[in-house]
């Protein structure tokens, strides 16, 4: 080859690269030189060869699971790791030797597990509440109707969730979705308060619960979750606390 | 510190990269158990190394960690592949043998070993460029060529491909 622009500009000008100055200059060169020409012309045909030979290698979705996996769990060891260590430097000095390891074996049982659990759960169930919003996936059973709402449930969980309506008192329900939440098929329902929807996540929790009420905000979306009988509730949306905490005392007074 | 949102946000950003830091280790590996394994551990590193994350294109700085877990592990299992780029121009790899490609009646197949038997420093550029569609910018932060020099890179890296499939075609026409 001779001409030196066939031989690197050329490739910036096919790929987009080259700024509008040196794009017309190269132009203007192409339409006299052959040997560009016919340069550009290969560089064409590989490139649409090379786009039909469909040779993309996409991740197996065994991989794609394997990674999720590892990478729940090494999210769960750093703030297990964090939680073990705060608990031991409070309660070292108070007991002895022995005692401070028997407590903090205790806790790690009793209150880390517990805790990490539903720190766990929470980030779960953002999770879902995030995903719920994307565009098709909020609702299965789209109704404000509680009579439609409640009977589409039966025979897809194995409890029988609460759906009631709260329109008048500025909550209306807007239907209903199954999800998945700590392995357990779940029931969400959809309320909508003035424009923002608020998510009620409920599934079957019949492990000892430390700290049975709690409530919380996360990447600007707001949580309140609490227990009754064996049912755990969790509201979760980007409206107010107090609309959630409102929504929440309509629900169970 | 990792918090949970951090796994939420890396689920966001970074995990639907997936699909191209599997392509790029599976041609750099030129192997698919071992790119699996690769990405794998590249994927987690880049999790541990999430809180240095400030921001920007999340695909080109997954595709760094794995090029650079697929150059470590290169260097350590397969040392000659990477002693290729000195002599690039006179070494050929295996799988570059004229009469396998010319054998090879299936296009993909074709394509495939060609593009295999390229030194990895083109391999590189052309999967990126080619298969991945990023800009001399993005290829210049995965793979640390100069921005510069990434055009005239890309410029070797497709005539030698160009090449190695032309001397396949002329040996299949005997």
């Amino acid at each position: 080859m001779s001409c030196e622009l066939a031989q690197t500009t050329i490739h910036g000008y096919f790929d987009g690269e080259l700024d509008a100055v040196r794009s017309a200059e190269f132009e203007r060169h192409l339409e006299r030189c052959a040997e560009c020409q016919s340069a550009l012309a290969g560089i064409e045909s590989l490139h649409t060869r090379i786009q039909q030979s469909n040779i993309y290698e996409q991740v197996s979705p065994e991989v794609r699971d394997r990674i999720r996996k590892q990478i729940k769990q090494a999210a769960g060891r750093t703030s297990a790791t964090l939680e073990s260590s705060r608990r031991k430097w409070f309660l070292a000095p108070t007991f002895g030797a022995l005692a401070a390891a028997a407590a903090v074996i205790t806790i790690m049982f009793f209150v880390i597990q517990p805790r990490t659990q539903s720190a766990r759960i929470t980030a779960e169930l953002i999770d879902a509440h995030v995903r719920s919003l994307q565009p098709g996936h909020l609702m299965d059973v789209q109704s404000t109707d509680q009579h439609t709402v409640k009977p589409w449930f039966d025979g897809k969980l194995d409890f029988i969730p609460p759906v009631s309506d709260y329109s008048e008192q500025g909550f209306p329900l807007v239907g209903g979705r199954l999800d998945v939440v700590d392995g357990h098929n779940t029931a969400a329902l959809v309320y909508s308060r003035r424009k923002h929807f608020i998510n009620l996540f409920v599934w079957p929790y019949r492990e000892k619960e430390f700290n049975p009420d709690n409530s919380g905000s996360r990447q600007g979306y707001n949580w309140v979750s609490w227990q009754s009988g064996e049912m755990r509730f969790c509201l979760i949306s980007d409206a107010a606390a107090s609309d959630l905490r409102e929504l929440k005392d309509l629900i169970h007074p | 510190m990792l918090e949970p949102e951090d796994r939420i946000r890396f689920e966001q950003l970074v995990l639907p990269h997936l699909d191209s830091a599997a392509n790029l280790a599976r041609w750099m590996l030129r192997d698919r158990a071992d790119s699996e394994d690769v990405v794998q551990e590249a994927t987690l590193r880049a999790f541990r190394f999430f809180g240095r994350f400030h921001g920007g294109d999340a695909r080109a700085w997954l595709l760094q960690i794995v090029r650079n877990t697929c150059y470590t592990w290169l260097g350590k299992n397969r040392p000659a592949e990477l002693m290729t780029e000195f002599d690039e121009d006179v070494h050929q790899l295996p799988a570059a043998n004229p009469e396998t490609l010319a054998s090879q009646a299936d296009e993909r197949q074709r394509l495939t070993l060609a593009l295999e038997s390229l030194p990895p420093r083109f391999r590189e550029v052309l999967v990126l460029r080619e298969l991945e569609g990023c800009s001399y910018k993005e290829i210049g932060e995965i793979t640390g060529i100069p921005f510069g020099t990434v055009m005239s890179t890309l410029s070797r890296a497709r005539e030698r491909l160009r090449q190695t499939l032309t001397v396949a075609a002329a040996k299949e026409a005997f």
